[in-house]
């Protein structure tokens, strides 16, 4: 086909992805490259970047305990939060799998934290919970707990936004739905003839069937938990107080760039969590090929 | 046949009965178990909402070290004095609101079914690259660009306006709706833009005529999410406005916790409530659509 023929049926299509193209150059292309050029420079948003080569990574690398704390309190987070609330998605989803009534009741009551759990108004009041004379607390002396102070010790304080994160399995657990739906069940009638029993069936069949939406959920949720932040900078008062234990990477960054105006430095910060998340994305899909099994390629 | 082997036969029978309605017995007994465990989850689970919506009308001295969900005597008035216990009422904190959001779910439809339908329905160079790369924008932390993207728009004049907030929208910006959009639109049968093709009309015509009506229920779960996530949205007014008149809702509800002592409880729970109020009515209205959407695109 010559060019000019080429160019003539393309037509229409670029004409529809006009805006998108725009926005992809102005919106994502330009601020990556710039944020690129910025982190090898000083610049406090006034006077002009002056260029200072790798300092700002060698700063952060070598003496800079902040960033490292940061780094800390968020792998801390992701380790912490994600799998717990996979299986929580899992567990519920098992539950409400087989036929059972009312299941869209409890799907939607399940799902609605997931929906309300990014906005301001949920993080007030789960500061307001983990009070030290908060709800939490109140439940725990039931038991006769006496609950820490929550919100000031350092040793407890991203306890409050790991169970603010696993509240939240709604979505996990709606995708790990439409998983099990797809699962065969003649599958687990042949189980059945075999007397298999139910921890059988569920290592043996649902997981290793499950596998692919197990390992996309696992991605999208570690992806979604580096880039938490909203939750941590109101209950952490918008500092990452208590002694930086609450001192999630983007709001480290946020404060640099916004309160401090080092935005070279921020934009610094703002790479490393790039490549962070291209990395574990990066292995997570190289691992998968030893553990996913997707259906149309059994044997 | 003897009279013996027919007891026999008798006696088999019962018990294969008795064998069956056990199990039907244990069946029901495993459901009932289910259903007190998963009421006793739900409850868990909503108990934090619930708990914020007593807390509303509570006076303050009720509030805290209390499980109880009612209010002794309800406070109305949390309501209405929250409604103007920040130097701005909240009637302007709902309409800046308000005027975002419309403008972000109008752009995002718009622009994003313009860039789904360009990669589901039509053919043109380089469309794989582009796909790759659009694919890719999902994956990119707001942090990163936000810095180049408030730098240019300091430069344009644009902070505390609404224009940061909105007119990325219109440029497409939120590549998981035009995600969502495509997976919708390739279920659409191809053969009716070949027929529409062979009749003459434009690909333009064929957007317009054939494949936006059949997308409404797709058009519905991205304004409704879209709808849900600019009415939350909390960092990108937090960086573009600085004007409190022109705050969005997550802003001023902010403002009752960096306000010196908070003595209100009442007040800022009652604004919280109202805040989320909009989405709880969406949420049960549009339910349908925002399961679905979730199951189609496997995101958020």
């Amino acid at each position: 086909m010559s060019i000019r023929s080429k160019l003539r049926r393309s037509w229409p299509g670029y004409v529809f992805l006009t805006p998108w193209l725009i926005g992809f150059f102005l919106l994502s292309i330009f601020p990556i490259l710039a944020s690129l050029y910025l982190a090898f420079t000083d610049y406090d948003a006034v006077n002009a970047p002056v260029w200072v080569g790798l300092e700002n990574f060698q700063y952060m690398f070598e003496f800079d305990y902040r960033f490292w704390q940061s780094l800390k309190v968020t792998f801390l987070f992701v380790v912490l939060s994600v799998p717990a609330k996979l299986i929580f998605a899992l567990i519920v989803a098992m539950l409400l799998d087989k036929g059972i009534r009312a299941v869209g009741w409890y799907r939607a009551l399940f799902y609605l934290p997931s929906i309300l759990g990014g906005s301001i108004a949920v993080a007030i009041l789960w500061r307001q919970l983990f009070n030290a004379d908060g709800v939490i607390n109140s439940a725990l002396a039931v038991f006769g707990i006496q609950g820490p102070y929550w919100l000031s010790d350092p040793n407890y304080s991203l306890y409050t936004l790991v169970v603010l994160a696993i509240w939240q399995f709604g979505s996990p657990m709606l995708i790990f739905l439409a998983g099990l739906r797809a699962i065969p069940q003649d599958l687990y009638e042949a189980a059945e003839i075999d007397a298999a029993t139910p921890s059988r069936k569920f290592f043996a069949i649902t997981v290793p069937m499950l596998a692919p939406v197990i390992f996309f959920n696992l991605v999208l949720q570690m992806i979604e938990a580096f880039k938490s932040f909203s939750g941590a900078f109101i209950i952490s008062g918008g500092t990452g107080a208590p002694l930086d234990s609450l001192l999630f990477f983007t709001v480290y960054l946020f404060n640099e760039a916004f309160s401090y105006f080092r935005m070279g430095y921020a934009s610094a910060l703002g790479w490393v969590l790039l490549i962070i998340i291209a990395a574990f994305t990066a292995i997570a899909f190289w691992t998968s090929k030893y553990w996913v099994h997707y259906e149309n390629e059994r044997g | 046949m003897t009279d013996a082997t027919s007891t026999r036969l008798a006696d088999l029978t019962a018990v294969s009965a008795q064998l069956r309605a056990d199990r039907a017995v244990r069946a029901k007994r495993a459901a009932l178990l289910k259903h007190v465990f998963l009421i006793a989850a739900s409850f868990v689970m909503i108990y934090p909402l619930l708990w914020m919506v007593a807390s509303s009308l509570k006076p303050n001295d009720e509030i805290f070290g209390q499980l109880g969900l009612t209010p002794s005597d309800p406070q109305w008035s949390n309501y209405t004095s929250g409604w103007n216990a920040l130097p701005v009422s909240f009637t302007n904190f709902f309409w800046n609101s308000a005027v975002v959001t419309v403008l972000s779910v109008i752009g995002n439809v718009i622009s994003c079914s313009f860039a789904a339908y360009a990669f589901a329905r039509l053919e043109f160079s380089g469309k794989t690259i582009w796909f790759a790369l659009m694919m890719m924008t999902l994956m990119i932390p707001y942090h990163v660009v936000l810095i180049p993207q408030y730098l240019t728009f300091l430069q344009l004049g644009w902070v505390n306006t609404y224009l940061p907030l909105v007119v990325p929208r219109f440029l497409a910006s939120d590549a998981f709706f035009i995600f969502l959009m495509i997976q919708f639109f390739r279920q659409l049968p191809r053969e009716l833009d070949e027929a529409a093709m062979i009749d003459g009309c434009s690909p333009f015509k064929i957007y317009w005529a054939i494949i936006l009506p059949l997308s409404l229920p797709a058009m519905t779960t991205a304004a409704i999410f879209s709808f849900i996530w600019t009415w939350e949205d909390f960092l990108g007014p937090l960086v573009y406005l600085n004007d409190i008149k022109d705050y969005t809702v997550p802003l001023a509800l902010r403002m009752f916790l960096s306000q010196d002592s908070v003595s209100e409880f009442g007040q800022m729970f009652a604004m919280s409530v109202l805040s989320i109020l909009p989405i709880i009515l969406f949420f049960v209205i549009f339910q349908r659509f925002i399961i679905r959407g979730i199951a189609m695109s496997g995101m958020k």
